[in-house]
């Protein structure tokens, strides 16, 4: 498989799908992620992007996608429909985290969710000593731009799961495109998780 | 041309009659129809395993006529901007029909046809029609053609409708399917509109229920039912766009004469429409898209389910006549049922009229997922380092 070409994030959603299972894609973006899937794992892909730019690139790549947004998008699904539901990078623009995450259990038997982590030591230094918002690699917008509205550690998502009895299958915690084995919640700028309902 | 396409030419209109009594077409209402016409043109070549063909389904006051010109004609079809070499719909690669409805007036049996039994014009002794129908009529028609499975079936509005009802009726003969700007029932707002513009044709009394044919047509009628269309094809923006509050002319106004130019662009159009349609064929088409419900009972659920088609829902963010909220409860229906579909809500401030309007983004969307369609899927992965 060459997939030394792939970021990180991407080459652990790879390593953690089944091939031929089916997969959702809540907030696909350009919907580079699904390509890779089906090139990789001939999966079954369907993704729900709420940007019509990202809908052209998705459908010019041959994806299905619905404009939609995914605080609301899951309702119409029936239970266990899909084998993943993958929230790259967009739970935490959702606006009901909560909801949408179990919106997502109840649909998929398993779910992937990657996100910045705001507990990583730069972010607060840049807290501390500088007294503003941070602005990193992994958050890189300024406070009047972000798309991102809320912020969560790797430490948050750990309890939330626990007080949710959610499973945490298998976790992957990166800095610059490597593994982070240590203190993750100090030293990971983005934490992937592999969750399934108990 | 807008994107660079070019023409497929001079075309005819060709001719279908099947449904010979005592073999009538038997309808929704149970009534029976025969012989039945359909006029149909073709544009592009069929292929030798059949599998390129695309039927596309007209709107309200369509007609055959889809793309490319008519001998001496300045005009082209209604939808030549997206029909043709090159175009979204294209020519070179994929054989596209398109075909008059059932009950219309430009070449298809319809009221104004010949009654056989009277050798009259049938008037209102034309049977009621439905969206059910208009696809039955059509599904003979591609019977008749060889085409076993068709590539997709298109269609904006009540062509949309009529591509829904496809997918309901026909899910093994399409392969995919677009609905753009459309639902899967008629709402009480649509159809009220489409009763005031029947209202404004019955009581005009040249209508003389529907026996004006050889006589004075009930023209003043008429106009202003597509006076009523053409307002509700547009939107608030486009409006003041296109018309502003500007006035025709300087020249003092004679008291309710059409001194602004949206006066006069409506006047232009409700007047130019009745040299081409047939008030009784306005009535029963209307009639047929306000009966539509492809719900009728069903579960939403459950209406698509099975379908193996690919679907590509189209909608445009200013069309308040058929709102993004009706498409994206096909897509809803598309979700439950977990057939392979698409949504896109096109921003365009176009109004209803966007899908005939809206090229660029229709010619993306439409062009990328028949080619998928077609040829399978050909996925390919941008380098991320």
């Amino acid at each position: 498989m060459r997939v030394d070409y792939l970021k990180l994030e991407h080459r652990v959603i790879l390593d953690w799908i089944e091939p031929h299972s089916s997969v959702l894609d809540l907030g696909c973006g350009d919907g580079n992620l699904l390509s890779i899937l089906i090139q990789e794992k001939q999966v079954h892909a369907q993704g729900i992007e709420i940007d019509e730019q990202a809908i052209h690139k998705c459908v010019a790549k041959g994806l299905s996608v619905f404009q939609q947004d995914i605080d609301t998008g899951l309702s119409e699904y029936g239970g266990m429909l899909f084998d993943y539901v993958i929230l790259s990078q967009s739970l935490q623009q959702v606006k009901n985290p909560d909801f949408v995450l179990k919106e997502a259990l109840r649909v998929s038997k398993k779910v992937i969710v990657s996100f910045p982590n705001f507990a990583h030591y730069f972010p607060r230094f840049q807290i501390f000593f500088g007294g503003k918002v941070p602005v990193t690699r992994a958050l890189p917008y300024e406070w009047y731009d972000t798309p991102n509205l809320h912020f969560l550690s790797i430490s948050d998502f750990i309890e939330y799961c626990k007080k949710r009895n959610i499973k945490i299958e298998d976790s992957v915690f990166i800095r610059k495109n490597r593994r982070v084995k240590i203190f993750p919640n100090l030293f990971a700028e983005i934490g992937v998780f592999l969750i399934s309902n108990r | 041309m807008a994107d660079g396409g070019k023409s497929v030419g001079i075309v005819e209109t060709k001719f279908f009659t099947f449904a010979e009594p005592p073999n009538e077409l038997i309808l929704d209402s149970g009534e029976r129809l025969g012989p039945v016409t359909l006029a149909y043109e073709t544009y592009g070549e069929l292929n030798d395993e059949k599998s390129n063909a695309i039927l596309v389904l007209h709107a309200l006051s369509g007609d055959a006529h889809a793309a490319g010109f008519h001998n001496g004609d300045k005009k082209p079809g209604w939808w030549d901007v997206i029909i043709g070499p090159g175009k979204a719909l294209d020519t070179e690669k994929y054989f596209v029909i398109c075909s008059n409805v059932l009950g219309g007036c430009k070449g298809s049996t319809g009221p104004s046809s010949i009654n056989p039994k009277t050798n009259e014009p049938y008037g209102l002794e034309f049977p009621t029609i439905t969206i059910k129908d208009i696809v039955n009529a059509q599904r003979r028609l591609i019977d008749h053609l060889g085409i076993e499975k068709l590539l997709t079936v298109v269609g904006g509005s009540m062509g949309g409708m009529q591509v829904l009802q496809w997918m309901f009726s026909y899910p093994n003969r399409i392969r995919s399917a677009i609905p753009i700007a459309t639902t899967m029932k008629h709402a009480p707002q649509q159809i009220a509109f489409n009763e005031v513009g029947r209202q404004a044709i019955m009581t005009d009394h040249n209508w003389k229920n529907g026996n004006y044919y050889g006589k004075l047509p009930p023209a003043e009628g008429l106009a202003v039912a597509r006076m009523i269309g053409h307002i509700t094809y547009m939107s608030d923006i486009s409006m003041t766009k296109k018309f502003g509050r500007r006035l025709k002319d300087n020249r003092q106004p004679f008291k309710f004469s059409a001194n602004f130019e949206v006066e006069e662009y409506l006047r232009y159009r409700g007047n130019n429409f009745v040299k081409r349609f047939d008030a009784n064929s306005y009535l029963y088409i209307t009639k047929a898209i306000d009966y539509f419900d492809l719900l009728n009972g069903n579960n939403v659920h459950d209406v698509f389910k099975g379908l193996e088609a690919k679907v590509l829902v189209i909608a445009f963010k200013s069309d308040w006549l058929y709102p993004a909220y009706q498409s994206q409860e096909i897509v809803k229906a598309c979700k439950s049922a977990g057939v392979d579909a698409t949504y896109c809500e096109i921003n365009s401030t176009y109004g209803h009229d966007a899908f005939l309007l809206e090229i660029e983004e229709e010619t993306h969307l439409i062009k990328h997922f028949l080619r998928t369609v077609f040829n399978g899927l050909e996925v390919s992965v941008e380098n991320e380092s």
